[in-house]
């Protein structure tokens, strides 16, 4: 068990007995505390088990797999199963399928989300509010239940197997993030248009030079879940394409799921490497997802 | 035009640019959700195939639904139970993660890392790790349980425990809750907690008084959102368990793909789209309505 130390909650452990040392106040709390931090850290092991066990098993010899009784760690780590699974799954073409869809599905809502903000949060006009709530209750539907008509519509415009179906909705604004954006926005200084408008300025030109340089937090978010979203979604790929090559890392996982379950050391080497990107935005936009989770939250 | 006339030149700019700043969402609006919505509306009266015409049945699809069909039933049931087994729990065990996380000790944030972690890895990755995660036989979980003595179940394969399992692992994503409840909890004012010690409320009634009624609009915000996710649970069928075993976890969008897109019965598939969007929206509602009972606002 002592083997599965995650680098990250070592560190942290060393840390806080460090901090515990220095912090006088805290010493009668101390062993409430070693309680909690034992409790804590017990847990984390738990919610890191399925991912450390992927890891553990992407890296053993096919003999090792199905040992029994299983064994935690490879005896000897076998680096060579990635540079297998790249080469038996089409892994950079599925990754950078997804990366494609990512990169316009975001640029997508960046075009469109400040501008509609733009018109809820600045203008008046009849029938906003009205507007508004309807926007809202659009994040109750499930996306899923409009893929029939879509389908039939995408196919008239001869559009199925290609990406369109997938990016084209991405360009009007998703109802989240235009809720985020529009709230921010509010909050803004109207005094900084009315200067600007004084200095000769249109509507536009204030979105662009004055309103949208200080809204970078929330680009920040929409990038963040844009990305996320779409390097997790599955359905609307799995529906809408058609060609094993065009397949985004998510279907295209689950495909090769069934037919080459029996040499699991190398299919958990291709899912590993399938969230690599995600952890590794997940570990420098920790503070962007979370800032943006805790806005919805208070503001729900 | 006396109206008009009224209007200044500046109102009448802003409507204008207004419009002009909304016609993205306007459009968006109209192509991707009024009008497929009402086409799925219109298609659940009919019967199509995608290729060939149209052909009108009336309420025969949700008749045959409600009526003569075995597998709604089924899908209806492994829907419900998978929320009402996954729901409470991620409600409950986020709110107490969170109030672990929010504990103003060094190192929190390390924990708050690890925790929220699940939440943001894919479905289908996450759902391969679990295929392997809880093999029966050389899985990490059941060897662990042969440790102590225990034969662990079948998992995913078995019929008691598959959907079960299933709730586990959205119940393993519970981190994506507990940070939402986190904001939530900086949000509350420390004088209360400090005026509440001094008048000598111990720290169980500090949370009972304070934390929990100050917390639930967030907690409302909460069941929605995991209510409707909830709902629309496929990835993990699709991938993990086909539905199986004996329809256990037949759930209902994934129902949906199969008579949509593999059967291509786009009339009776679109009239369970339509029952889905109705259970969604009579759920919030209803959670609305007795959220009147419980919610604490401010003003």
């Amino acid at each position: 068990m002592k083997t599965e130390t995650l680098a990250s909650s070592r560190t942290q452990e060393i840390m806080d007995l460090h901090k515990a040392r220095v912090g006088q106040r805290n010493r009668r709390a101390l062993p409430k505390n070693i309680l909690i931090y034992a409790f804590m850290t017990g847990l984390a092991f738990l919610f890191m088990l399925p991912i450390f066990w992927m890891a553990s098993t992407s890296l053993k010899l096919p003999r090792e797999v199905f040992a029994f009784p299983m064994e935690w760690l490879p005896s000897n780590p076998q680096w060579g199963n990635y540079e297998e699974a790249f080469s038996k799954f089409p892994l950079w073409r599925f990754m950078w399928n997804s990366t494609y869809m990512v990169v316009l599905s975001t640029i997508g809502q960046l075009i469109s989300v400040p501008l509609i903000a733009y018109g809820f949060a600045r203008f008046e006009f009849p029938g906003k509010n009205i507007l508004f709530m309807l926007m809202l209750a659009t994040l109750m539907v499930p996306t899923h239940i409009k893929f029939i008509p879509l389908y039939w519509m995408f196919q008239q415009l001869g559009l199925i197997g290609t990406y369109w179906p997938i990016i084209l909705p991405e360009f009007f604004g998703h109802p989240f993030f235009i809720f985020l954006m529009t709230q921010y926005m509010r909050s803004i200084p109207k005094e900084l248009d009315e200067a600007a408008r004084l200095d000769g300025a249109g509507s536009f030109t204030i979105l662009y030079l004055v309103i949208l340089p200080l809204c970078k937090p929330v680009l920040a978010v929409i990038v963040v879940f844009s990305f996320l979203w779409n390097w997790n979604e599955f359905m609307a790929p799995l529906i809408f394409l058609d060609d094993f090559e065009e397949y985004p890392i998510s279907v295209g996982l689950a495909f090769f799921q069934g037919r080459y379950s029996v040499e699991w050391h190398l299919f958990m080497a291709a899912t590993l490497v399938s969230i690599l990107p995600v952890l590794v935005l997940y570990f420098f936009a920790q503070r962007h997802l979370i800032g943006g989770l805790s806005a919805i939250g208070l503001k729900g | 035009m006396k109206f008009m006339g009224k209007k200044s030149k500046r109102e009448r700019t802003q409507a204008i640019e207004g419009y002009v700043a909304l016609s993205p969402w306007m459009f968006g609006f109209l192509f991707f959700y009024a009008i497929p919505i009402l086409a799925s509306l219109y298609l659940s009266f009919t019967q199509w195939t995608l290729v060939g015409s149209v052909k009108w049945i009336g309420f025969e699809n949700y008749i045959r639904m409600f009526t003569r069909d075995p597998v709604f039933i089924d899908a209806a049931t492994a829907t419900g139970f998978f929320v009402l087994y996954s729901l409470p729990f991620k409600l409950v065990l986020g709110l107490m993660l969170a109030l672990l996380l929010n504990m103003k000790l060094p190192g929190m944030n390390y924990f708050r890392t690890i925790f929220f972690l699940p939440a943001v890895i894919s479905g289908v990755a996450v759902s391969l790790m679990w295929i392997w995660f809880l093999q029966p036989d050389t899985g990490v979980v059941n060897t662990l349980l042969r440790y102590v003595g225990i034969s662990g179940p079948g998992w995913f394969w078995d019929i008691n425990w598959a959907l079960p399992s299933v709730a586990m692992m959205s119940i393993w994503k519970v981190g994506g809750a507990a940070i939402i409840y986190l904001a939530g909890l900086q949000n509350i004012p420390a004088h209360l907690y400090e005026a509440a010690a001094i008048d000598g409320a111990s720290k169980w009634q500090q949370f009972w008084r304070i934390t929990l009624p100050l917390l639930t609009p967030v907690l409302l915000f909460q069941l929605i959102i995991e209510m409707i996710d909830a709902f629309k649970i496929f990835t993990e069928a699709f991938v993990i368990t086909q539905g199986g075993p004996l329809n256990r976890t037949y759930f209902f969008l994934y129902y949906f793909y199969e008579e949509a897109f593999r059967n291509f019965n786009m009339g009776y598939a679109s009239a369970l789209a339509i029952f889905l969007l109705i259970v969604i929206m009579s759920a919030t509602a209803l959670v609305k309505w007795w959220s009147n009972r419980w919610v604490y606002y401010e003003n």
